[in-house]
């Protein structure tokens, strides 16, 4: 870590109204690995994107192997030696792996050629993928290595990987941080963006912290605890949620035996789902996106409909019921995703707030809206889930991702629900919004209500979960008891043999669950 | 370099101005249409939109026609503007008008020549019924078959013109009408007529209820809950579903209203303004209609100045084809041309113009 790969010295960025990053330095260097750690909105996407070429910095300026660095294009930047993994795959689902590995190239070779060096270097990195496959076909974990071998087919000297952990199993984990390692032996410098603190203190060498666009401290993460490196980020203590013992209750929610066809043509179907869900409980239910969680939420929910006898509400069937019925007899649910489901992104959030809440709340008389009254529920829901916006009167879509999730998530639970169900809670949210979300999960529970969780973020899962269950290609494994549950044992619960499969060495013994996500230690 | 940056809202400014920039840009884009058609611009938007009401000479004939015109207009544009809101496309207005005005004319003639009171509120009854069960044709197609309600309620508009043309001259034909086609004159049939309330002005019955459709069109939109679920249906299906909106239920009143309204605006033409059924009974409110509600931004206040805007080229056009002698397809491209800047001055509401250099977006 003597001369650094890429330093950044003073680089700012400002956009209306906000400086996204304001006078930001740091370097990282050859075979380092180096973490960007902060919460949403810190300014982590903005630094990552002047550095790949796709904004241009107001002021300040990098050098890459001393030399400067001011790509005007990701093009400039790729011939520079930087490339980047992100978040959201850009891969066409009907091509192969291998087109579309020719897609991101400047000039693809032949392919044969092609789908040869994408063998070898799947091989050599211990990324298994065939470059005849069809990416439609293929998990999350394995799209993802797409990416990155269309990444390193350039030779990059500095990758960047925006949360690359945030769509992976735990074992899919491992095999990248095993990548990784590798890589950077071999003096890649990797940059690598999250907020997943286990995982920073296990793979990083180095970490700098933003916050409200400024740096705000730089740490070698493996000596600082996962709590010293949250309150760095938020500036404040976080304190881990608080659950309350509890007996659990009598039986609010019962599903037997529920099949259910697929909503839409690349939809998962149900497959004979059971559970019993008492009152007073969190049940929290793992799997990766894709295998029937937005199925299950939608049969919940009531946008599907199910066959009478499956779905009992409190011992009633309410399998033929609406969403607006089963809100009635208190089965609320928050769907995955934000804008455009759970909320319609041009409507104010008052409007939003009438949208689940009218008949609970009573925001309507005979059909006709009570606008104050709406207005009224909406800045309570603001009020009491810290909801960062002017005020109720702005558009959903304005709402950074982690705000409308605090409004969406406050909006039903304070509607008092029996049972909540909720899926993916936290995901894109950052760690104090997260921990706020969670807080309130835990909270309602305790005041009896049943809530169900659906959620990949398998940490979030084992902090908040009573009993734990998964949902692999539209079947839920038998809920058992998170306390004790093993990393290895949850994996195994996922299932999805695909996902099992490791460059070189023996499935590791079995660890606790709180390291979820986190790999060997780091030679460091 | 010019580019366009997504606004975080809807800017409500832009939303109210883009309308007069598409009127301003239509008159500047007609008005060199008619130039290199030979003709004085500046006359002929003059004659267009000043003269039909302040000419000395035509304004008294042309001025009570603003009105006549403007009412069915807006009475249709509201019902489609309902169903526009929520992503439910109807575009055969103009069938389920002509179907409102022969079952309306129809019930009535039945009844020929009797002198009940409840003769002409029993036809408007009949004409609404006429245009909602034309309008349930695509809506249960839709809704049962998931055909796609453009084509169909398009399709039904022709044949709904050749129901009428044989009406004219077949069930309908005024048996003391010396076989000539066209019904019995109805606006001369007391128990029938729909005649002008206060002479000089225009206002009739089928004004009356635009009016009034105005009201409860901004009552059901802003204050109700169907109101509120067509718009989310409209914006966010997905959404809708999750707040427990059923999308069958939607098409069904949506076309079911608008193709109600449409009937009434017909049944109100037949037995005032037009008279009679005869062939060339429609002269194309159901589509211009489209254009008013989205000139009116699908608002029921803007409904209505738009329909008045509208009315007033209509009648402006014909004076000038009339004076100027300015062929009528122009008069029809100037019309088109404000529907066109509308949709394309619209893009300023949800989006800023940013000149410099390219940034991608983020």
């Amino acid at each position: 870590m003597t001369d650094a790969l890429l330093s950044v010295e003073g680089l700012t960025k400002a956009y209306p109204g906000v400086v996204a990053n304001d006078d930001v330095s740091f370097a990282v260097a050859s075979g380092e690995v180096h973490a960007l750690l902060g919460e949403n909105g810190a300014g982590k996407s903005t630094l990552v994107k002047m550095i790949y070429g796709l904004v241009r910095p107001d002021a300040g300026q990098m050098h890459l192997s001393g030399k400067p660095h001011a790509p005007a294009s990701p093009k400039e930047a790729r011939a520079a030696g930087v490339a980047m993994v992100f978040q959201h795959f850009s891969l066409f689902d009907a091509l192969d792996v291998a087109e579309n590995v020719a897609l991101g190239m400047e000039t693809p070779p032949p392919r044969r050629t092609l789908a040869r060096r994408i063998r070898e270097m799947s091989e050599a990195y211990g990324l298994p993928l065939d470059p005849g496959r069809i990416v439609g076909d293929l998990s999350a974990g394995e799209r993802q290595r797409v990416e990155i071998i269309r990444c390193l087919l350039q030779s990059p000297r500095l990758l960047i990987m925006d949360e690359p952990t945030s769509v992976l199993t735990p074992q899919e984990v491992r095999i990248l941080f095993a990548t990784l390692e590798k890589l950077s032996s071999e003096g890649t410098a990797i940059l690598y963006i999250s907020h997943k603190l286990e995982e920073i203190r296990t793979l990083c060498d180095g970490a700098t912290i933003l916050r409200q666009g400024r740096v705000v401290g730089s740490c070698t993460p493996a000596e600082k605890s996962a709590a010293e490196l949250a309150e760095m980020m938020v500036g404040s203590t976080l304190s881990a949620p608080k659950r309350a013992r509890h007996e659990a209750g009598e039986v609010a929610l019962e599903i037997r035996g529920l099949s259910l066809p697929p909503a839409h043509a690349f939809g998962t179907p149900l497959r004979d789902i059971s559970l019993t869900l008492r009152k007073g409980e969190v049940l929290g239910i793992g799997g990766v996106a894709g295998n029937g969680q937005d199925e299950l939420l939608a049969a919940l929910s009531g946008e599907m409909r199910s066959p009478a006898g499956r779905i009992e509400l409190a011992g009633r069937d309410i399998g033929g019921l609406d969403p607006t019925g089963r809100r009635d007899l208190g089965l609320l649910t928050a769907p995955e995703e934000r804008l455009g489901h759970a909320a319609a992104p041009d409507m104010s959030l008052t409007e939003n707030a009438l949208l689940t809440a009218h008949g609970r709340e009573r925001l309507a008389r005979h059909g006709f809206i009570d606008w104050s009254k709406a207005r009224g529920f909406a800045e309570r829901v603001i009020t009491a889930f810290d909801v960062r916006t002017p005020g109720p009167e702005n558009a959903a879509r304005s709402l950074s991702g982690g705000n409308l999730q605090k409004f969406v998530i406050g909006r039903e639970v304070l509607q008092r629900p029996a049972v909540l169900v909720v899926n993916q809670p936290t995901w894109g949210v950052d760690a104090s919004a997260a921990a706020a979300i969670r807080q309130a999960l835990l909270d309602l529970a305790a005041e009896g209500a049943a809530v169900i969780v659906i959620s990949q973020d398998l940490d979030e899962l084992m902090e908040i979960s009573d009993r734990f269950a998964a949902l692999n290609e539209g079947r839920l494994s038998d809920p058992r008891p998170a306390e004790g549950l093993s990393v290895e044992e949850i994996g195994l619960m996922l299932g999805g043999a695909h996902d099992l499969e490791r460059p070189g060495g023996d499935r590791p013994a079995a660890r606790p669950a709180s390291d979820a996500g986190a790999a060997e230690a780091h030679p460091s | 370099m010019i580019r366009l940056e997504k606004r975080p809202q809807p800017s409500a400014i832009w939303k109210t101005v883009t309308p007069l920039l598409a009127v301003i840009l239509t008159i500047v884009a007609g008005g060199l249409m008619f130039a290199a058609l030979g003709t004085d611009p500046v006359a002929a938007i003059r004659t267009i939109f000043w003269d039909p009401l302040f000419h000395p000479q035509y304004a008294s004939y042309s001025r009570p026609q603003l009105l006549v015109k403007a009412g069915p207009l807006i009475l249709i544009a509201i019902g489609l503007s309902i169903g526009f809101r929520a992503g439910i496309w109807n575009i055969g207005a103009e069938g389920q008008y002509i179907i409102g005005a022969i079952t309306g004319a129809g019930a009535g003639l039945a009844l020929y020549p009797s002198e009940a009171w409840w003769i002409f509120p029993m036809m408007v009854a009949a004409g609404a019924l006429g245009g909602w069960l034309w309008a349930m044709i695509p809506a249960i197609l839709k809704t049962h078959f998931n055909t796609n309600e453009i084509l169909v309620s398009l399709l039904l508009v022709y044949v709904a013109e050749n129901l009428m043309a044989s009406m004219a001259v077949g069930a309908l034909r005024n048996p003391e009408g010396g076989g000539f086609p066209g019904s019995r004159n109805l606006s001369q049939w007391p128990a029938a007529s729909n005649p002008e309330l206060i002479a000089g002005t225009g206002m009739h019955w089928g004004v009356m209820a635009a009016f009034v459709a105005v009201i409860l069109a901004y009552v059901l939109m802003s204050r109700h809950l169907t109101g509120f679920h067509i718009q989310l249906a409209g914006q966010a299906p997905r959404a809708a579903a999750f707040a427990g909106v059923r999308p069958e239920r939607l098409v069904v009143f949506c076309l079911g209203l608008s193709g109600a309204l449409a009937g009434l605006a017909g049944i109100f033409e037949v037995t005032g303004p037009a008279g009679q059924l005869s062939i060339d009974f429609n002269v194309g409110y159901g589509f211009t209609a489209i254009i008013v509600a989205f000139l009116g931004r699908l608002h029921p206040a803007g409904i209505l100045l738009a329909g008045l805007l509208m009315a007033l080229t209509y009648i402006g056009g014909e004076l000038a084809s009339f004076t100027l002698g300015i062929p009528a397809a122009a008069i029809q491209s100037f019309q088109g041309m404000l529907l066109f800047f509308l949709l394309a001055v619209d893009v300023l509401t949800n989006y800023r113009i940013r000149l410099g250099r390219t940034e991608a977006a983020t």
